[in-house]
C-alpha cells in the first residue's frame, strides 16, 4: 500500500549457534520482543497513511435511554468533517454479533448500554472529529435499567431484545435469559440423605477487565475494486471479516484483513470494536480511516469477564469423600449476546471442577441486561466457578477439620474419571499431583521484609516487600501470613460440536544457496508466542534454519481465534500437518531427481529432514535439501482440526462436549496487614501440567502471566458499575491491574504428561494458570484473616468492616 | 489550543497577566492526563520549563526554598535530611518515570484533596510564594487550599517557590492505595515532632474536600507529651495517649464515599496510619533523631 506505514511486515528468525537448532523445546526468543521492549514494535495505533482521516465515536451517556432524535448538522458543517453516519446512514446490515447478531453497528431508537456507540464521524484531524462528535445533538429519554437477575426477570421487567428469535430463545423461561445450561447427573437427593456434613455459600465475582495494554485501533483503506483493506489488531481475522462484510455489502473477499501490531487480547478483542466503524467512514469518504481509542473510550470499546453470582453446596462423608454437589450460576452478560452461550456452556460443564463427584445439579444461565456487555476474558466461565468451588472446598475441609489439599486430592480427578457431562477425561490428569508439588515446595522465610541486622543499625525493614508497599503504611505492625491453596480445570479448544479449524500454508524453496521454509497464516499473534512456535514446528520439521513468518492475513484460510488456549494447539498443529505434506512432496520430487542415486531413495526407506539435509533414520545424508529443491518452491495449504465434539444436552448437560482439559495449581502465601485491610502476595507457585512445552520459556511466561492476571481479580481488579448501569472507574487511575511490586515471586513447575490426542502430545497452556490463582490468594487472605471473604476483589473494606451498604 | 513557552519568569508573568486562564504545565504528569482524557480544554497552555529558577531549590538557614518544577526524584535524592516527610511522599508519587516530571507546584497548582506532597508541606510548615505582575506574596500553606481542586491563587498568579521549614524533628508519611505501588491516595497522612518548639504536627489527605490540620489531635498530643515530660525523657508514648491521637485524627476527617474507597475505611485508616507514624517518629525521636539531620526513615528502604 503506497503512503502507509507501520504496516506488519515479514518477520525472519534465523535459528543461532550450532548446538541449539531451534526447534520444538528450545526457548527461542521471541522476535517481537526486543522491539517491544524498546518501543520500536508497530502496534496498531502506529498506523499511519498519508491521506488518511480521524475517526470518532459518539456514545450513550446513559445506560437504557430511548433515542428520539438525532441532529447531526451542526457537525457536518464543522470545517475538516469528511462524514457523519448514524444507524439510518448503515448500507447494508445493520445487527452483528459472534453467535448471535443482536448488536447494532450504531444505536437505532434505544440504547442499550452506556457507552454504546450511535454516532460515527470522519475528519481530517483527530481532534476536528472529536469537537464534531460532540456537536451531534442526540434527544434521550431515559429508560429504567435492568441490573440484576431480579429486575431482570420480575414482572413487567422492560425487555432487552423483544420478539428474540435466536436459537436460545426457545428453552429460556424470560426473553431476558440469554442462554440456560443445567447438568444433572446421579441423584443429588438420594447422596444429600447419606451426607455427614454439607456446606453451602454464596459467592460474588466481580466484573474483570482484560485491560491490554495497546487499546482498540485500526486502519481502513478502500480499495480500487470497490472492497476494503482492513489493517487491525483482532483476535481473529475471519470471523471479523464474516461479521464485517454484511455489514459493509460486500461480498467476503472484497474484505481484506491484515493484521497488525497487537497490544494483548485476553479476549478482549474477539468482539468487533471499531472495524465496522473504519470500514464505514472509509467507504462513504474514499479515503483511509483511522480509529484509535483512548484509554477512558477502550472501557467502553470492548466485553468484560462477566461478573457472577453463584450459590454451591457440596455434600461429603465424614472422611471427606464428595457424595454430591449442586450449584447454580448467573452471570451477567449484560446488553447483547458477545459469546456468553458458550461462557455459559463452559461455566456449567467445568461447574463442578476437577473432582469426581457422582451426583450433579448444575444450573447456569446468563442475564440480559443494561450493564455493559460481557463476553470473553481468558479463563472464560470457568474462571467464576473455580473461585466458588476452591472456597466450598477449603469451606468443607474446615467443617471436615480436614487438611484442604488432603480433601483436594482424596476427590481429585484422573485419568478415566468421568465428569459430570458423562464425558470421560481419556488424557493424563494429574490433580493430586500438581496439588503436592504446590505443597512440597519450601516456604518463602518469615518476616521476608526484615533484612539482616547490620551496622549495629537493628533490624532494617523493606517496604517494598511489605503490605502497602512503597506507600509506608507497615514496618511490620499487624501483618499477619496466611497460605491457600487452590486447582482447576479448563477447556482447551473451542467445544459443543464447534467446527474448530485452523489452515496453515508452508513453502520451502532455496534462497541465497540455503533452503528457508515460509509459514503463512491467519493466526492472530496477540503476545502468546504463536510466530516462535510456528518457526520452531517448521524447524523441527523440516530440518531448516531459516524460516519467515508471513503476515497474518486473509488471504490465507482461517486459523481460527487466538483463545480458549488452542492456537499452538490448532494452528501449531495446522503448520505441523503442512510441513508433513510438503516433506512428502520433496521426497517425492528426491526420488524422481535421484532415482538411480542413494539406494534410500528406491527402498522407501524413512527419510528424515535434519540441518538443511535428507538423512536417513541411521543419520546418513542421501542430499542437500537445497539440491533436491533447486529453484522448485514446493508449497501446500493445509486444514487441521481437532477431534470433534458435541453440544450439551440442553435438559441433561450430557455430551462429549470438550476437546482437552488442561490442569494447573497453586499455592499462595500473603502476607495481610489485618488492620488496614492491605495485602501483599509473597509467592504464588504454581505446578501445571502442558503436555509438551513447544517453547519452555515462553510457556513459565504464559502461566506467570495468567497467574498475575487471577491476582488481579483476586485483590484488585473491578470495574464497577452504578445500579443505573454507569461505568465508575473507566481509566488505569481507578481500574488497577497490578504492577511489578504487586507480583509476587512465581515458581513454575511444568508437567509434561503428553496427550496422545495432540500435536506432539501438547496441551493449551495460556488460560488454566488464571483459574486458580484468584482462589488461592483469597483462601491465603482467609488463612490470614479467619474471615470467609465470599467475594472477589477482595477489598480492604472487606478485611476491615468498613464497607458501605452492599459492601459491608 | 494556544502554546505559551515564556523564556523568563517575567515573561511568564508578562502571559498569565495576558492570558489569565493559561494554565501552567511544568512535567505535565496531571495537566496532560485532563488534557488527553479530554476532561479539560484550556485556550492557552504555558510551558514553564524554560524558566530556569524554577527548577532550583535553595537549603537556607531555617528553610528550603524549592523551586516549583523542582521534580520529585530531586527531592528523593536531595533533600531526604531536610524535608524527611516530603522526601518519604515524593516515594510514593506514581512511578519512577512520573517521579522525573512531577514537581511540588505543579501539585499545589492542581489542589487535589489527594495530593501526595500536601500532609507533609502542612506538617513540615510551609509557604507557598506566589507572584504576579502585580507583585509577590507568601500564603501559609494551610491558607492555600480553598476546596476541591481549588485553591488561593489570584487568576494571574504563578507559584514560583515553597519554602518550607526545614525538619528539626523526625516526620514521617504514610498513604494507603490499593495496591502497593502507582497509586492515588485513599487516603493520606503525615507527622512531623517539632522538638524546638515542643509542638507536633498532624495532616491528613483525601479524607475532607482539602488537605488539612488536625490541629485538635495536635494540641491534644503536644499537651500530652509536655505534661507528661516526654521530650526529655526516654520514654514511649503511652498507648492511651497514641489511641487517642489516633482517634482525634480520624475524627476530624470529612470523608466520603468513593470509586477508591469507603468513608468509613478513611476513617478508619487515617486513625491506623496516625498511630503507626507517631511510633515511629517518636521511636526515632528516642534513639536520637532530635535534630532532624538524620534520615528519619526509620530504617526503611526505599526504591
Amino acid at each position: 500500500m503506497a503512503d502507509a506505514t507501520r504496516l506488519p511486515t515479514t518477520i525472519t528468525q534465523v535459528s543461532q549457534g550450532t548446538a541449539a537448532k531451534g526447534g520444538i523445546g528450545e526457548s527461542t526468543l521471541r522476535p517481537d520482543g526486543t522491539l517491544k521492549v524498546t518501543g520500536e514494535f508497530a502496534y496498531a495505533s502506529d498506523l499511519w497513511h498519508e491521506d488518511m482521516l480521524w475517526g470518532c465515536t459518539l456514545r450513550s451517556p446513559y445506560a437504557h435511554a430511548e433515542i428520539r432524535s438525532v441532529d447531526v448538522s451542526e457537525a457536518l458543517r464543522i470545517p475538516g468533517v469528511r462524514s457523519v453516519m448514524t444507524h439510518d446512514d448503515l448500507p447494508a446490515a445493520t445487527h452483528y454479533g459472534l453467535e448471535i447478531q443482536d448488536q447494532p453497528v450504531l444505536a437505532k431508537d434505544r440504547v442499550r448500554y452506556h457507552g454504546e456507540a450511535v454516532a460515527i464521524v470522519a475528519a481530517d484531524h483527530p481532534e476536528t472529529a472529536r469537537r464534531a462528535a460532540a456537536k451531534i445533538r442526540v434527544d434521550y429519554a431515559e429508560l429504567p435499567p435492568v441490573y440484576d437477575e431480579e429486575s431482570a426477570t420480575r414482572e413487567g421487567a422492560p425487555l432487552l431484545h423483544p420478539g428474540r428469535d435466536d436459537h436460545h430463545s426457545g428453552h429460556v423461561a424470560h426473553p431476558n435469559i440469554l442462554h440456560r445450561q443445567p447438568i444433572v447427573r446421579g441423584d443429588v437427593a438420594a447422596a444429600k440423605a447419606e451426607a455427614d456434613v454439607v456446606v453451602r455459600n454464596d459467592y460474588e465475582v466481580g466484573m474483570q477487565d482484560q485491560a491490554f495494554l495497546g487499546p482498540e485501533s485500526g486502519l481502513a483503506v478502500p480499495a480500487e475494486d470497490g472492497g476494503v483493506d482492513l489493517y487491525i489488531a483482532t483476535q481473529w481475522l475471519h470471523v471479523d471479516r464474516d461479521q464485517l462484510a454484511p455489514v459493509l455489502g460486500l461480498p467476503a473477499e472484497k474484505v481484506r484483513l491484515t493484521l497488525s501490531g497487537v497490544g494483548g487480547a485476553f479476549g478482549a478483542r474477539e468482539d468487533l470494536s471499531m472495524q465496522a466503524h473504519a470500514c464505514l467512514l472509509a467507504m462513504a469518504t474514499g479515503r483511509p480511516v483511522k480509529i484509535v481509542y483512548n484509554r477512558y473510550e477502550s472501557f467502553f470499546g470492548h466485553v468484560h469477564r462477566h461478573p457472577a453470582k453463584l450459590t454451591y453446596e457440596h455434600g461429603a462423608t465424614r472422611d471427606g469423600k464428595l457424595l454430591y454437589a449442586k450449584c447454580r450460576i448467573v452471570l451477567d452478560g449484560g446488553a447483547y449476546a458477545s459469546s456468553s452461550p458458550a461462557v455459559v456452556g463452559n461455566a456449567a460443564s467445568l461447574g463442578i471442577g476437577p473432582y469426581e463427584v457422582d451426583n450433579v445439579e448444575v444450573e447456569a444461565l446468563a442475564l440480559y441486561t443494561n450493564n455493559p456487555p460481557c463476553g470473553a476474558m481468558r479463563g472464560f466461565g470457568a474462571v467464576q466457578a473455580c473461585f466458588a468451588y476452591e472456597a466450598q472446598m477449603d469451606a468443607l475441609a474446615e467443617a471436615l477439620d480436614m487438611d484442604p489439599v488432603e480433601l483436594r486430592q482424596r476427590n481429585a480427578m484422573s485419568q478415566g474419571s468421568v465428569l459430570p457431562t458423562g464425558q470421560e477425561v481419556d488424557a493424563p490428569a494429574p490433580v493430586a499431583e500438581i496439588l503436592r508439588r504446590v505443597k512440597e515446595r519450601p516456604m518463602p522465610p518469615q518476616r521476608q521484609w526484615e533484612s539482616s541486622p547490620s551496622e549495629g543499625a537493628g533490624t532494617g525493614v523493606d517496604v517494598r516487600a511489605l503490605p502497602g508497599g512503597l506507600s509506608n503504611t507497615t514496618h511490620g505492625e499487624g501483618v499477619v501470613r496466611g497460605v491457600g491453596y487452590a486447582v482447576g480445570i479448563k477447556n482447551v479448544g473451542f467445544s459443543e460440536g464447534f467446527d474448530d479449524y485452523s489452515t496453515a500454508r508452508v513453502r520451502v524453496e532455496v534462497v541465497g544457496g540455503e533452503a528457508v521454509a515460509l509459514v503463512h497464516t491467519a493466526m492472530a499473534e496477540v503476545g502468546q508466542g504463536g510466530v516462535t512456535v510456528h518457526a520452531q514446528i517448521a524447524r523441527t520439521e523440516l530440518g531448516v534454519s531459516r524460516v519467515t513468518i508471513h503476515p497474518a492475513d486473509t488471504q490465507v484460510g482461517s486459523a481460527g481465534s487466538t483463545s480458549a488456549s488452542r492456537q499452538t494447539y490448532m494452528t501449531g498443529g495446522a503448520v505441523k500437518k503442512a510441513c508433513e505434506s510438503v516433506r512428502e512432496k520433496v521426497l517425492r520430487l528426491g526420488r524422481e531427481k535421484f532415482a538411480g542415486g542413494h539406494p534410500a531413495w528406491t527402498e522407501g526407506a524413512e527419510l528424515r529432514f535434519e540441518d538443511g539435509k535428507i538423512v536417513t533414520a541411521g543419520g546418513e545424508a542421501v542430499a542437500a535439501l537445497a539440491d533436491v529443491l533447486e529453484d522448485e518452491a514446493v508449497e501446500d495449504e493445509v486444514v487441521f482440526r481437532h477431534r470433534p465434539t458435541e453440544p450439551f444436552d440442553l435438559e441433561t448437560g450430557q455430551g462429549f462436549g470438550h476437546v482437552q482439559y488442561s490442569f494447573a495449581a497453586h499455592r499462595a502465601v500473603v502476607e495481610v496487614d489485618v488492620e488496614l485491610g492491605l495485602v501483599k502476595v509473597v509467592e504464588l507457585a504454581c505446578a501445571q501440567d502442558v503436555g509438551k512445552a513447544l517453547n519452555p520459556l515462553a510457556t513459565v511466561g504464559q502461566i506467570q502471566g495468567g497467574t498475575t492476571q487471577g491476582l488481579g481479580l483476586a485483590v484488585m481488579e473491578e470495574i464497577l458499575v452504578d445500579p443505573d448501569g454507569k461505568v465508575r472507574n473507566p481509566s488505569f487511575t481507578d481500574y488497577l491491574i497490578p504492577t511489578i511490586l504487586d507480583t509476587p515471586a512465581i515458581p513454575v513447575d511444568v508437567l509434561e504428561l503428553a496427550d496422545e490426542h495432540a500435536p506432539y502430545g501438547l496441551r493449551g497452556v495460556g488460560e488454566a494458570p488464571t483459574l486458580s490463582s484468584t482462589p488461592a490468594v483469597v483462601a491465603a487472605i482467609r488463612n490470614a484473616t479467619g474471615l470467609a471473604l465470599r467475594r472477589v476483589p477482595v477489598r480492604p473494606e472487606h478485611l476491615t468492616g468498613t464497607g458501605t451498604g452492599a459492601d459491608a | 489550543m494556544e502554546f505559551l513557552r515564556p523564556a523568563s519568569w517575567q515573561e511568564a508573568l508578562a502571559a498569565k497577566a495576558e492570558h489569565p486562564s493559561a494554565v501552567p504545565i511544568a512535567g505535565g504528569t496531571d495537566v496532560m492526563v485532563e488534557i488527553n482524557f479530554d476532561q479539560r480544554r484550556p485556550g492557552w497552555l504555558m510551558d514553564l520549563n524554560r524558566v530556569p529558577e524554577l527548577h532550583e531549590w535553595e537549603t537556607g538557614e531555617d528553610s528550603v526554598r524549592l523551586g516549583a518544577s523542582v521534580p520529585y526524584s530531586r527531592i528523593m535524592e536531595n533533600l531526604r535530611a531536610e524535608l524527611p516527610g516530603l522526601a518519604l511522599a515524593a516515594h510514593t508519587v506514581g512511578s519512577p518515570q512520573i517521579r522525573n516530571r512531577g514537581s511540588v507546584g505543579g501539585n499545589l497548582g492542581a489542589a487535589s484533596p489527594a495530593g501526595d506532597s500536601h500532609p507533609p508541606l502542612l506538617t513540615a510548615g510551609a509557604e507557598v510564594e506566589a507572584e504576579s505582575v502585580r507583585g509577590s506574596r507568601r500564603i501559609p500553606v494551610e491558607e492555600f487550599f480553598t476546596g476541591v481542586k481549588r485553591n488561593a491563587l489570584a487568576e494571574d498568579e504563578l507559584i514560583k517557590y515553597v519554602h518550607i521549614k526545614k525538619a528539626t524533628g523526625p516526620q514521617q508519611f504514610s498513604k494507603i492505595g490499593t495496591r502497593n505501588a502507582m497509586v492515588i491516595a485513599v487516603c493520606g497522612f503525615s507527622v512531623a515532632l517539632h522538638p524546638e518548639s515542643r509542638r507536633v504536627r498532624a495532616a491528613v489527605a483525601s479524607a475532607a474536600p482539602t488537605p488539612f490540620r488536625a490541629t485538635e489531635a495536635e494540641d491534644f498530643l503536644s499537651a500530652a507529651l509536655d505534661e507528661e515530660g516526654l521530650w526529655d525523657s526516654d520514654r514511649i508514648v503511652p498507648p492511651s495517649v497514641a489511641r487517642r491521637f489516633a482517634e482525634l485524627c480520624s475524627a476530624a476527617c470529612k470523608p466520603i464515599d468513593d470509586v477508591r474507597g469507603s468513608a468509613a475505611y478513611r476513617r478508619h485508616a487515617v486513625g491506623v496510619m496516625a498511630r503507626r507514624t507517631l511510633t515511629w517518629v517518636w521511636e526515632s525521636y528516642r534513639n536520637g533523631g532530635r535534630g532532624g539531620a538524620r534520615n528519619d526513615e526509620g530504617g526503611t528502604r526505599c526504591a
